[in-house]
Protein backbone atom coordinates (compact mmCIF):
# COMPACT_ATOMS: atom_id res chain seq x y z
CA UNK A 1 0.00 0.00 0.00
CA UNK A 2 1.61 3.35 -0.59
CA UNK A 3 1.95 5.86 1.70
CA UNK A 4 -0.25 8.65 1.88
CA UNK A 5 1.57 12.05 1.47
CA UNK A 6 -1.20 14.64 0.70
CA UNK A 7 -0.84 16.24 4.03
CA UNK A 8 3.08 17.18 3.92
CA UNK A 9 2.80 21.18 3.28
CA UNK A 10 0.20 21.48 5.51
CA UNK A 11 -0.14 23.89 8.08
CA UNK A 12 -2.37 23.97 11.15
CA UNK A 13 -3.50 26.50 13.48
CA UNK A 14 -1.42 27.99 16.36
CA UNK A 15 -2.65 27.67 20.08
CA UNK A 16 -1.41 29.32 23.19
CA UNK A 17 0.34 27.73 26.14
CA UNK A 18 0.56 29.60 29.51
CA UNK A 19 3.54 28.65 31.59
CA UNK A 20 2.90 28.58 35.18
CA UNK A 21 5.98 27.86 38.25
CA UNK A 22 3.91 24.62 39.38
CA UNK A 23 4.49 22.75 35.75
CA UNK A 24 7.61 23.93 35.73
CA UNK A 25 8.38 22.60 38.76
CA UNK A 26 7.09 19.55 38.30
CA UNK A 27 8.72 19.14 35.06
CA UNK A 28 11.94 20.18 36.50
CA UNK A 29 11.13 17.26 39.17
CA UNK A 30 10.51 14.11 36.74
CA UNK A 31 13.78 15.15 35.20
CA UNK A 32 15.54 15.36 38.29
CA UNK A 33 16.90 18.99 37.76
CA UNK A 34 17.79 20.63 40.82
CA UNK A 35 18.82 24.18 39.97
CA UNK A 36 16.81 26.49 42.32
CA UNK A 37 16.34 28.89 39.44
CA UNK A 38 13.30 26.66 38.36
CA UNK A 39 11.71 26.70 41.81
CA UNK A 40 12.37 29.34 43.98
CA UNK A 41 11.43 33.15 42.63
CA UNK A 42 13.82 34.64 44.21
CA UNK A 43 16.50 32.24 43.15
CA UNK A 44 15.14 32.86 39.34
CA UNK A 45 15.23 37.25 39.74
CA UNK A 46 18.78 36.95 41.08
CA UNK A 47 20.26 34.67 38.28
CA UNK A 48 18.78 37.53 35.94
CA UNK A 49 15.02 35.98 35.03
CA UNK A 50 11.76 38.21 35.32
CA UNK A 51 9.87 34.64 37.02
CA UNK A 52 10.67 30.57 37.77
CA UNK A 53 12.50 29.86 34.18
CA UNK A 54 11.74 26.32 32.29
CA UNK A 55 14.45 24.26 31.79
CA UNK A 56 15.21 24.10 27.86
CA UNK A 57 13.22 20.76 27.45
CA UNK A 58 10.39 22.12 28.91
CA UNK A 59 9.52 23.23 25.46
CA UNK A 60 7.98 20.15 25.02
CA UNK A 61 5.36 20.65 27.57
CA UNK A 62 4.31 24.19 25.76
CA UNK A 63 4.54 22.83 22.56
CA UNK A 64 2.68 19.57 22.57
CA UNK A 65 -0.47 20.67 22.77
CA UNK A 66 -0.02 22.91 19.43
CA UNK A 67 1.74 19.39 18.01
CA UNK A 68 -0.91 16.74 19.31
CA UNK A 69 -3.39 17.80 16.54
CA UNK A 70 -1.18 17.88 13.66
CA UNK A 71 0.74 14.46 14.49
CA UNK A 72 -3.03 12.86 15.38
CA UNK A 73 -5.07 14.29 12.48
CA UNK A 74 -7.10 11.41 10.80
CA UNK A 75 -5.76 13.02 7.24
CA UNK A 76 -2.33 12.63 8.37
CA UNK A 77 -2.39 8.97 8.45
CA UNK A 78 -0.57 8.04 11.17
CA UNK A 79 -1.07 4.63 13.06
CA UNK A 80 0.07 5.85 16.92
CA UNK A 81 0.13 2.15 18.05
CA UNK A 82 2.98 1.50 15.99
CA UNK A 83 4.36 5.09 16.01
CA UNK A 84 7.66 5.74 17.25
CA UNK A 85 9.32 8.84 18.28
CA UNK A 86 12.06 8.93 15.46
CA UNK A 87 14.22 12.12 16.19
CA UNK A 88 13.99 15.68 17.18
CA UNK A 89 15.82 18.58 16.73
CA UNK A 90 15.33 21.79 18.94
CA UNK A 91 16.83 25.35 18.65
CA UNK A 92 15.97 27.52 21.73
CA UNK A 93 16.00 31.52 21.78
CA UNK A 94 14.68 33.70 24.68
CA UNK A 95 14.39 31.43 28.08
CA UNK A 96 10.48 30.65 29.26
CA UNK A 97 9.26 31.87 32.61
CA UNK A 98 6.32 31.52 34.57
CA UNK A 99 3.86 33.95 33.08
CA UNK A 100 4.65 33.72 28.96
CA UNK A 101 2.09 32.89 26.60
CA UNK A 102 4.00 30.76 23.86
CA UNK A 103 2.10 30.57 20.65
CA UNK A 104 3.21 27.54 19.00
CA UNK A 105 2.26 27.25 15.15
CA UNK A 106 2.98 23.42 13.89
CA UNK A 107 3.50 22.54 9.47
CA UNK A 108 4.04 19.03 8.29
CA UNK A 109 6.83 19.50 6.06
CA UNK A 110 7.36 15.79 4.62
CA UNK A 111 5.72 12.18 4.15
CA UNK A 112 7.85 9.60 3.06
CA UNK A 113 8.59 5.70 2.75
CA UNK A 114 12.28 3.94 3.99
CA UNK A 115 12.63 0.82 4.61
CA UNK A 116 9.51 0.05 4.79
CA UNK A 117 8.38 2.16 7.36
CA UNK A 118 6.77 5.33 7.26
CA UNK A 119 8.74 9.04 8.10
CA UNK A 120 6.37 12.04 9.27
CA UNK A 121 8.33 15.21 9.80
CA UNK A 122 6.94 18.18 11.94
CA UNK A 123 8.36 21.65 12.32
CA UNK A 124 7.07 23.85 14.83
CA UNK A 125 8.28 27.63 15.90
CA UNK A 126 7.03 29.30 19.09
CA UNK A 127 7.14 32.82 19.93
CA UNK A 128 6.25 34.29 23.14
CA UNK A 129 4.00 37.16 24.08
CA UNK A 130 6.40 39.64 23.00
CA UNK A 131 7.13 38.30 19.56
CA UNK A 132 10.68 36.86 20.62
CA UNK A 133 11.34 33.74 19.17
CA UNK A 134 11.62 31.10 22.13
CA UNK A 135 11.74 27.71 20.02
CA UNK A 136 11.91 25.75 16.71
CA UNK A 137 11.73 22.77 16.46
CA UNK A 138 11.75 19.61 13.80
CA UNK A 139 9.83 16.68 14.71
CA UNK A 140 9.92 13.18 13.25
CA UNK A 141 7.83 10.55 13.88
CA UNK A 142 8.49 6.76 12.36
CA UNK A 143 5.34 4.40 11.54
CA UNK A 144 6.59 0.57 11.47
CA UNK A 145 5.12 -1.32 8.77
CA UNK A 146 3.50 1.03 6.45
CA UNK B 1 36.00 28.39 27.80
CA UNK B 2 40.09 28.26 28.30
CA UNK B 3 40.19 24.95 30.21
CA UNK B 4 37.72 23.17 27.74
CA UNK B 5 39.35 21.14 24.68
CA UNK B 6 38.13 19.41 21.59
CA UNK B 7 38.61 15.50 22.33
CA UNK B 8 37.35 16.68 26.05
CA UNK B 9 34.85 13.75 27.92
CA UNK B 10 31.79 15.49 29.17
CA UNK B 11 31.08 14.10 32.68
CA UNK B 12 28.98 11.44 32.86
CA UNK B 13 25.17 11.44 34.00
CA UNK B 14 23.80 8.75 35.75
CA UNK B 15 19.83 8.12 36.16
CA UNK B 16 17.86 4.80 36.73
CA UNK B 17 14.55 5.80 35.97
CA UNK B 18 12.31 3.83 38.42
CA UNK B 19 9.57 1.69 37.80
CA UNK B 20 6.57 4.76 37.65
CA UNK B 21 9.06 7.43 36.33
CA UNK B 22 7.38 6.96 32.83
CA UNK B 23 3.78 7.47 34.62
CA UNK B 24 5.23 11.17 36.61
CA UNK B 25 6.94 11.82 33.15
CA UNK B 26 3.69 11.37 31.39
CA UNK B 27 1.75 13.48 33.99
CA UNK B 28 4.85 16.43 33.43
CA UNK B 29 4.83 16.45 29.49
CA UNK B 30 1.28 15.48 28.67
CA UNK B 31 1.95 12.81 26.79
CA UNK B 32 -0.39 10.30 27.71
CA UNK B 33 0.77 7.86 24.90
CA UNK B 34 -0.21 4.23 26.29
CA UNK B 35 2.86 2.61 24.94
CA UNK B 36 4.80 4.68 27.55
CA UNK B 37 2.68 3.83 30.80
CA UNK B 38 0.63 0.69 30.05
CA UNK B 39 2.78 -2.36 29.74
CA UNK B 40 -0.11 -4.89 28.17
CA UNK B 41 -0.59 -2.47 25.77
CA UNK B 42 2.79 -1.80 24.82
CA UNK B 43 3.34 -5.55 24.81
CA UNK B 44 0.47 -5.79 22.94
CA UNK B 45 1.35 -3.57 20.10
CA UNK B 46 5.25 -5.48 19.85
CA UNK B 47 7.55 -3.89 22.32
CA UNK B 48 9.08 -5.70 25.13
CA UNK B 49 7.28 -3.28 27.79
CA UNK B 50 6.04 -0.12 28.37
CA UNK B 51 8.67 2.16 27.34
CA UNK B 52 10.37 5.35 28.57
CA UNK B 53 9.58 8.78 26.39
CA UNK B 54 11.86 9.89 23.54
CA UNK B 55 11.74 13.03 24.90
CA UNK B 56 12.32 12.09 28.68
CA UNK B 57 15.58 10.24 27.49
CA UNK B 58 16.47 13.44 25.34
CA UNK B 59 15.54 15.50 28.78
CA UNK B 60 18.42 13.74 30.44
CA UNK B 61 21.25 14.74 27.89
CA UNK B 62 20.22 18.40 27.61
CA UNK B 63 20.72 17.95 31.36
CA UNK B 64 23.58 16.16 31.44
CA UNK B 65 25.30 18.70 29.59
CA UNK B 66 24.10 21.88 30.70
CA UNK B 67 24.80 20.39 34.12
CA UNK B 68 28.43 19.19 33.18
CA UNK B 69 29.68 22.36 31.23
CA UNK B 70 27.59 25.16 32.45
CA UNK B 71 26.25 24.69 36.16
CA UNK B 72 22.81 23.94 34.95
CA UNK B 73 22.44 27.46 33.38
CA UNK B 74 18.71 27.29 31.04
CA UNK B 75 20.04 29.99 28.91
CA UNK B 76 23.60 27.88 27.98
CA UNK B 77 21.73 25.02 25.59
CA UNK B 78 20.90 26.46 22.03
CA UNK B 79 20.56 23.65 19.70
CA UNK B 80 19.65 19.84 20.94
CA UNK B 81 19.56 17.22 17.66
CA UNK B 82 18.31 13.62 18.90
CA UNK B 83 17.71 10.07 17.00
CA UNK B 84 15.66 7.91 19.02
CA UNK B 85 16.42 4.07 18.17
CA UNK B 86 16.92 1.56 21.16
CA UNK B 87 13.79 1.62 23.35
CA UNK B 88 14.67 2.82 26.80
CA UNK B 89 13.32 0.78 29.39
CA UNK B 90 12.53 1.86 33.18
CA UNK B 91 14.34 0.16 35.56
CA UNK B 92 17.69 0.44 34.14
CA UNK B 93 20.41 3.16 34.87
CA UNK B 94 20.76 5.25 31.72
CA UNK B 95 23.88 6.51 31.28
CA UNK B 96 24.72 9.98 29.09
CA UNK B 97 28.09 10.90 28.01
CA UNK B 98 29.49 13.42 25.29
CA UNK B 99 32.60 14.38 23.78
CA UNK B 100 33.12 18.15 23.09
CA UNK B 101 33.71 18.52 19.02
CA UNK B 102 34.52 21.84 18.43
CA UNK B 103 34.83 25.08 19.90
CA UNK B 104 34.27 28.46 18.29
CA UNK B 105 34.68 31.39 20.99
CA UNK B 106 32.26 30.66 23.40
CA UNK B 107 29.46 27.91 21.16
CA UNK B 108 31.03 24.72 22.13
CA UNK B 109 29.30 21.50 20.26
CA UNK B 110 29.15 18.20 21.79
CA UNK B 111 28.43 14.79 20.76
CA UNK B 112 26.35 13.00 22.80
CA UNK B 113 24.34 10.05 23.10
CA UNK B 114 22.19 8.57 26.03
CA UNK B 115 22.71 4.15 26.50
CA UNK B 116 21.50 1.40 28.53
CA UNK B 117 24.10 -0.74 28.88
CA UNK B 118 24.72 -1.78 24.76
CA UNK B 119 21.39 -0.56 24.17
CA UNK B 120 22.01 3.14 22.82
CA UNK B 121 18.66 4.75 23.62
CA UNK B 122 19.74 8.47 21.87
CA UNK B 123 22.13 8.53 19.50
CA UNK B 124 24.20 10.71 17.27
CA UNK B 125 22.89 13.26 19.25
CA UNK B 126 24.78 17.00 19.20
CA UNK B 127 24.27 19.93 21.98
CA UNK B 128 25.45 23.45 21.30
CA UNK B 129 25.89 25.40 24.37
CA UNK B 130 26.84 28.59 24.62
CA UNK B 131 29.67 29.17 27.61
Amino acid sequence: MALETAAAGRSWPASTYQVGREKIREYATALGIENPVHFDLEAARAAGFRDVVAPPMFCVVYALPAMAPAILDPEVGINLATMVHGGQDFEWGEPACSGDEITTTPKCTEIYEKDGKGFYVFESNSVNQDGEQVLRGVWTNIVRGV
Amino acid sequence: MADLDVGDQVPELRVTPDKYLPHRYAGASGDFNPIHIDAEFAKAVGLPGNILHGLYSMGLVARANAQALAGGDPRALKRLSVQFRGMGLPEQEIVVAGTVRSIDGDRVVVETEAAQGENRIVRNAEAELQL
